[in-house]
């Protein structure tokens, strides 16, 4: 009996506990953070004002990176709405400078998390590194902030983005987007097409088709069928089709670049004397 | 009907030899017109009218002096009989195939019990899981007279479990030893039964060893090697006069089977099959209820270690659990004689195949080849007997409800890569009527049947993922949209039967709208590395197939008797092409001896060139060929105990030849010796 008195007491206790822990977090915060399930790439100071750049993977690696920016006002301790931010990826190699295709960093929902994307073209190395120009505004104040960036290669080695020259002799940067969790099954695949038109500059390029061959490079090159080519969604300003895998594994998906005149820009058909083509992307899973 | 495998004394019982096999069959036409003059066990009333019971029997009943070779396998016993063809992949687990059609169009049963392989590439059928020690009989129905079994096209085999049946025989068992010189088989079996009035235990166990074998002219076939046990346990309790509960229990387990015609070999197939049943004599004014309760499981893996080069080393391993229920009853009315069975089972079928990249780096290749497909079937089965003076006319139908899911995401996702517009389920019914007449015109019997069936598609032809087939070299993808198959038959056969004299002609005929087969998908690439490209399931508008028989059997004398069979197939679909797998032209003959102990037999048999046969299914002519075989036994009472010594020569003249069914053409065995000891102890 003595016992079960004693289980019943630390029982309440520990529901009194938890429902008064509830409270607090619930009176504190008038609202659960929107980027608890991202990781936190970067944390700095700028004049005051802390910078916060989140990602739903754990790195910066080159190819598309989705990324979330907050700006947290040092004197309200609030993170910032209507900062109007804009940003520039640079890299600095031994003998050069250029920058990547990214998007513009537009607010979502919340109003205080603003998004946008990069695609690296390559990693930083000892000598060589990225770091991002961020501009804001808080109060009508420009704010302008400077960050290293830490980018790897990807830990897979899978390739996800190229940089090409086309038979048009245009550079192009292409890279993967989705399918960001592969599997066994039909869906949807984008991709995001850019020209180099300066070290500075890289336009999204509209309205060409990507023609896309999935293949198993291990398993005889075994191809999926139903796949759909990548068209140019206005929209979303990227390139969206279908594709299939019929089996977990690595996948080359061989692609041919085609302009909107549809000759060919990038990229070979696959035959049995040609077994892949020089355009491509890698998925394993 | 009633058959007479057990206590019963068949009115004639033919001989026949098949590949140096001598089998006893018991012909339909024997078993109907001895029905009525024999005392039978209440429960070995067989439902409709049978094609052919394959007697196996065991030392018990020392059935052995029949058999040209005791303690040949399974696979053996069913190829000698008159209806039945086996395909090979190898030594074991040979796939039945029944009026020229294969395991999607039959149903076979263990004592009426639903259970189905578990290999997507069909290496275990049903009949590799159970061993001549427990089986009495494997009963053959053609054509829609195998209907309350289940829904099939081709027909049913059941095999029959043997048990001693409240025999009051006290303890009493055997031993058997059999040896083949060709792959150097050992075979040990032994039974030990108990048996009283209310109350019997049988218990038997056999084990098989076997190495490669070699083909006429000296060649070995490399990994035709397999090791397997079985094990089972069958008793019955005497509750009240005309009350009995049975049950039963089969363990069967083989290890280190080779598939020479196949690029995998089988490192385990186990079966646990087990089942309890109520029969009852009667039941108001119904007879012979029996409702039987059935649980079956089987895992199966494919394994590829032991070949020396394969394009990539894989794992598939497969499962296939079914639990089931059936209650008949039987109703004597007049001239009619009614047969009420209600019937449902449940299967899952899961397969997986897991391909380990060259490259270690790489992430292993995954998929499910048979996509976790749950099946329930369930039917309600109908049939009178009707016995008008000379004529007996038999009308049977069933009606049944077949219900396909795919129960795992994975697969369902992987299956709307090929059918996007398929949904999780699906359901059909299915439907079988059949009517048999049969006229007695001394010295003539006459026999007319026509039947309507359908079926579902299997597993396979539903719900395969890149099943590969290394016969036409294709990978297999099902279509989970298929229609239901069905067949319109039709049948003759003429007996003639006068002094020593029997002739028996019969035809049949199947026409198969609907008809199930894979044909090439062009635009799909093969996944198998080395394969020709994909196949998908798809219905024909239909086809057709034809099989004809003539029989001739003879007494000469006492004891002496000979026996000739010759048969012809065709097979065709609805633009003209052939059908595979359909067997050329093939006779047997076989002399038969037997008095005072003594017995010997003699058999030729053969098959004609194969004529029509259809490269774009992977088949290449085969070439005629004629094997004969001889053996000897006699037989001793040592006191009250029986022993018996059996020893023959198979492929006598050590041809080397294949088959139209032996897969990817591997030969057969060459020259066999064998030895078959038999110690009964009463």
């Amino acid at each position: 009996m003595k016992t079960i008195k004693y289980f019943s007491i630390l029982f309440l206790s520990l529901l009194l506990a938890t429902s008064c822990s509830e409270d607090e977090t619930e009176s504190n915060t008038t609202e659960v953070d929107p980027m608890l399930d991202y990781t936190l790439l970067k944390q700095f100071e700028n004049e005051g004002n802390t910078i916060e750049i989140l990602s739903k993977s754990e790195t910066l690696t080159v190819g598309y990176n989705e990324l979330f920016v907050r700006i947290k006002d040092g004197i309200t301790g609030n993170y910032v709405a209507n900062a109007q931010p804009n940003w520039l990826p640079v890299m600095h190699m031994q003998m050069m400078e250029h920058s990547a295709p990214f998007s513009a960093l537009s607010a979502i929902e919340t109003g205080t998390v603003y998004s946008g994307y990069i695609v690296f073209q390559m990693p930083g190395n000892s000598n060589e590194y990225w770091d991002l120009t961020l501009n804001y505004k808080i109060n009508d104040v420009t704010y302008s902030a400077i960050e290293r960036l830490e980018v790897l290669s990807p830990g897979d080695g899978l390739t996800r983005v190229q940089t090409v020259t086309g038979h048009d002799d245009v550079r192009y940067v292409l890279a993967l987007v989705e399918p960001q969790a592969p599997e066994v099954a039909v869906q949807g695949i984008s991709a995001l097409l850019f020209t180099m038109e300066s070290m500075m500059s890289f336009p999204i390029v509209p309205d060409y088709t990507i023609k896309i061959d999935p293949r198993m490079p291990s398993m005889g090159n075994h191809g999926s069928p139903n796949n759909k080519d990548l068209i140019y969604n206005s929209q979303a300003r990227q390139y969206e089709g279908e594709v299939s895998f019929t089996m977990t594994g690595l996948w080359r998906l061989n692609l041919k670049l085609l302009n909107d005149k549809g000759e060919v820009i990038k990229g070979e058909d696959i035959t049995e004397a040609n077994p892949e083509s020089s355009l491509y992307f890698e998925v394993e899973f | 009907m009633k058959t007479l495998s057990r206590g019963g004394v068949p009115l004639r019982t033919t001989f026949r030899i098949n590949v140096g096999l001598l089998l006893v069959t018991f012909l339909a036409h024997v078993t109907t017109t001895s029905a009525q003059q024999t005392q039978l066990d209440s429960l070995y009333i067989l439902p409709v009218q049978l094609g052919e019971v394959v007697v196996i029997g065991a030392a018990k009943k020392m059935e052995h002096q029949k058999q040209h070779k005791p303690l040949s396998t399974l696979d053996e016993y069913l190829e000698g009989a008159q209806h039945v063809n086996m395909v090979k992949r190898g030594a074991y687990a040979w796939e039945p195939v029944l009026n020229n059609m294969t395991s999607e169009r039959l149903t076979v049963t263990i004592d009426g019990m639903q259970i189905f392989g578990a290999c997507t590439d069909k290496m275990d059928p049903v009949t590799s899981y159970v061993d001549v020690s427990n089986l009495e009989a494997a009963e053959i129905s053609s054509g829609q007279r195998g209907a309350s079994f289940g829904n099939a096209i081709g027909g049913n085999i059941n095999l029959k479990l043997e048990n001693s049946r409240f025999k009051d025989k006290g303890w009493y068992g055997s031993f058997e030893n059999a040896f083949e010189s060709n792959n150097g088989q050992r075979v040990l079996g032994g039974e030990v039964n108990f048996a009283r009035s209310n109350f019997y235990i049988d218990t038997d166990v056999i084990y098989r060893k076997a190495d490669n074998y070699v083909a006429g002219g000296g060649e070995e076939v490399l990994f035709s090697q397999f090791e397997k046990y079985n094990f089972s346990v069958n008793s019955g309790y005497r509750v009240a006069p005309g009350q009995r509960i049975l049950a039963a229990l089969i363990y069967d387990e083989a290890r280190d089977v080779g598939y020479p015609a196949l690029p995998m070999d089988v490192s385990l197939a186990r079966a646990v099959i087990a089942s309890v049943s109520w029969e009852q004599d009667s039941l108001g004014n119904f007879t012979d209820w029996e409702t039987k309760g059935y649980f079956n499981t089987i895992k199966h893996v494919m394994d590829d270690s032991q070949r020396p080069e394969v394009a990539i080393r894989m794992d598939m391993p497969g499962w296939s659990d079914t639990a089931g229920l059936y209650s008949q009853v039987f109703l004597q009315k007049g001239k009619h004689t009614l047969q009420f069975k209600i019937d449902g089972y449940y299967n899952r079928s899961l397969a997986e195949m897991t391909m380990y990249p060259a490259n270690l780096e790489e992430n292993p290749m995954f998929m499910l080849t048979w996509p976790d497909v749950r099946t329930f079937n369930t039917g309600l089965y109908l049939e009178d007997k009707l016995q008008l003076g000379m004529h007996t006319v038999t009308l049977g139908g069933r009606l049944g409800f077949h219900n396909n899911r795919v129960a795992d995401d994975f697969g369902l996702k992987s299956l709307q890569i090929f059918s996007p517009e398929m949904e999780a389920a699906n359901s059909r019914i299915l439907k079988s009527i059949s009517a048999q007449w049969h006229r007695h015109l001394e010295p003539f019997h006459l026999y007319v049947g026509g039947a309507y069936g359908e079926r579902a598609p299997s597993v396979s032809e539903g719900y395969g993922f890149y099943l590969f087939n290394s016969f036409d070299n294709f990978d297999y993808i099902g279509d989970p949209n298929l229609k239901t198959e069905q067949a319109i038959e039709g049948n003759l056969k003429v007996v003639f039967e006068k002094s020593r004299w029997t002739l028996t002609a019969q035809a049949s005929i199947f026409h198969m709208p609907n008809y199930i087969i894979g044909t090439v998908a062009e635009e799909l690439s093969a996944m198998t590395m080395g394969a020709s490209g994909v196949k998908i399931y798809e219905n024909l508008e239909s086809a057709q197939l034809i099989n004809t028989s003539f029989l001739a059997e003879c007494e000469i004398s006492k004891g002496l008797k000979a026996q000739a069979g010759i048969s012809w197939h065709r097979g065709t679909d609805s633009d003209g092409g052939n059908l595979p797998l359909i067997s050329p032209w093939a006779y047997n003959a076989n002399l038969k001896y037997q008095k005072q102990g003594y017995s010997a037999t003699l058999s030729v048999v053969g098959n004609g060139v194969q004529e029509n046969f259809n490269p774009l299914y992977g088949e290449s002519q085969t070439a005629a060929y004629t094997v004969v075989a001889a053996s000897m036994g006699k037989r001793f009472f040592i006191s009250a105990n029986d022993f018996y010594v059996k020893a023959g020569v198979e492929n006598l003249f050590d041809a080397r030849y294949s088959t139209y069914s032996d897969w990817n053409n591997i030969p057969r065995m060459g020259r066999n010796a064998f030895v078959a000891l038999s110690y009964a102890l009463n």
